[in-house]
């Protein structure tokens, strides 16, 4: 039972990471249809800053503010000068988001240094609780509050407001929004610095639970993240959710009882969903 | 005369390498439904999506309210006051009723909640269907849900894409009797298939013909001309 829990609350930690990347891919792709091979750079990037600003202030909270408006920062600049110019060309969106891709995962070389960077847990984060046999490090208890909390608000933010309304009727069919006399633009800029603010976010919560945090962290990372937007279905908040837990339990149980078999479980899980169900688990309906 | 609130004159438009509309031209006046007529493909869509600037023009002007609105992005022309109805209604699927009309509501001011209330007298199965997904309502069901969230805002022209397409004649008949109610409060600019309704409707036409404006006038003038019925239209 105690392996069982431990095992659980590892993979849903991981999972929520994954979810926070996962999570602004999908959106942007799912309103912006813009593939977005970059996503992985502001993770990194949003590790790098967060990390370097809580070992300057000495507080993680900080370093997570840091690491969010870098994501919004780069997220703007990136909207502006890299994806306006290709709006509605996958190739051209593939190759610029994955040169772009490269240059950020380089630029953090150059200005952050090429070794890996060790990152401690802020000591109130630090240790774990024991129940009876059952050990819960409190970390990965924190990533996966922080998790939940973050889809709680964007769910609510979804469902719940009128930009949440604009957007998820964005995603259905963009030409109608802007014939109701919506700027459609806008609405893509906030989606695609929101997207990039949740990378970040899940970039300085990977650093600690990682131990630390490297240029290529990145790329690594953001390969889940498509894996699990193709999983939870492309444009489907919510599905990215289900599909990041189901990822990461599937990885945690598998590293377990069958090693070998560990790095290519969400492969596996990926090929299930494209020949049974292509359009994903929870793909929301075009129109 | 009437006030001229929509002008369009020597409209050109390219979809790709294709030269859609060549030269069309026509007025909407205040109060009126002025009805597009023509054969499929004659390019009465594309003017309505011209105007919107979803397609837009690649030459001519188009004036609204004495604005030129040509070179204006969609959601600007839209928020001068021209609510649309598409010809594939463009329902919002996974939204309920309620959320489709929230979305186009651009101001919740107590003028467009009565206007809400007003449309929903006029299409009162949209109430009825409040909480229900737009994609599980009937075909005539989703074209009074499109034509409600195009009236939901003071929209001083409606541009209505075919509304009785695929419709049972029962229901055509509602659609029918909500755009003569509409036109009470409203200018109307109609692409429509079905002559029948276009005649009872209309006070203007304006046929299309390969992407040209080949005659314009009263509809009584239409309706008594058989000849150009038979050679635009195909009926009479």
């Amino acid at each position: 039972m105690d392996l069982l829990i431990s095992l659980i609350i590892n993979g849903l930690a991981t999972g929520m990471l994954i979810f926070l990347l996962a999570a602004g891919l999908t959106l942007i792709f799912g309103l912006m249809d813009v593939l977005n091979f970059s996503h992985g750079g502001l993770f990194v990037w949003g590790a790098y800053t967060g990390v370097f600003t809580y070992i300057i202030t000495e507080s993680f909270i900080v370093g997570i503010m840091v690491a969010i408006l870098t994501g919004m920062v780069l997220g703007f600049l990136m909207e502006k000068l890299i994806i306006t110019p290709v709006y509605g060309n996958h190739v051209q969106q593939i190759l610029i988001t994955l040169g772009f891709m490269l240059v950020l995962q380089e630029m953090i070389k150059v200005v952050f240094g090429p070794n890996a960077i060790p990152v401690k847990v802020p000591d109130y984060l630090a240790g774990s609780w024991e129940m009876g046999e059952v050990i819960i490090i409190k970390y990965r208890i924190f990533i996966i509050v922080v998790g939940f909390i973050v889809f709680g608000v964007f769910h609510y933010i979804l469902t719940h407001t009128k930009i949440g309304l604009i957007v998820r009727a964005g995603v259905m069919n963009k030409e109608m929004v802007q014939a109701l006399g919506i700027n459609i633009k806008k609405v893509f800029l906030f989606v695609f610095m929101t997207g990039a603010a949740l990378a970040a976010i899940g970039g300085m919560l990977m650093a600690p639970y990682s131990g630390s945090i490297y240029a290529e962290m990145g790329m690594e990372f953001a390969i889940l993240g498509f894996i699990v937007v193709v999983i939870g279905g492309m444009g489907s908040f919510s599905g990215s959710l289900l599909a990041a837990i189901l990822v990461g339990l599937a990885g945690s149980f598998m590293a377990y009882y069958i090693p070998f078999l560990s790095l290519a479980v969400n492969m596996i899980l990926m090929a299930i969903v494209l020949i049974f169900r292509p359009q994903g688990l929870f793909r929301m309906a075009k129109e | 005369m009437m006030e001229s609130l929509l002008k369009l004159h020597n409209i050109q438009t390219h979809i790709g390498q294709f030269h859609i509309l060549q030269g069309i031209q026509f007025e909407a006046r205040v109060g009126e439904v002025s009805v597009l007529l023509g054969r499929n493909g004659a390019g009465k869509t594309t003017t309505l999506k011209t105007i919107m600037g979803l397609t837009p023009a690649s030459s001519g002007s188009i004036t609204f309210l004495n604005e030129e609105i040509s070179k204006k992005p969609t959601y600007e022309i839209a928020n001068t006051g021209i609510g649309y109805v598409p010809e594939d209604q463009g329902i919002f699927a996974q939204l309920t009723v309620e959320e489709n009309i929230k979305v186009a509501m651009r101001k919740e001011t107590s003028e467009a909640f009565e206007r809400q209330e007003y449309v929903l007298t006029l299409f009162p199965d949209l109430k009825k269907f409040w909480k229900k997904a737009g994609g599980n309502l009937s075909g005539g069901q989703k074209q009074m849900l499109a034509m409600a969230r195009a009236f939901v805002n003071d929209s001083k022209l409606l541009l209505i894409d075919e509304p009785s397409k695929g419709l049972a004649p029962i229901v055509v008949e509602k659609v029918m009797e909500a755009i003569m109610e509409m036109k009470k409060r409203t200018t109307i600019v109609l692409v429509e298939q079905n002559f029948f309704m276009a005649s009872r409707i209309g006070d203007t036409f304006t046929l299309i013909d390969d992407g040209r404006t080949v005659h314009t006038g009263a509809m009584n003038e239409l309706i008594s001309d058989d000849a150009m019925k038979h050679k635009y239209l195909g009926i009479g």
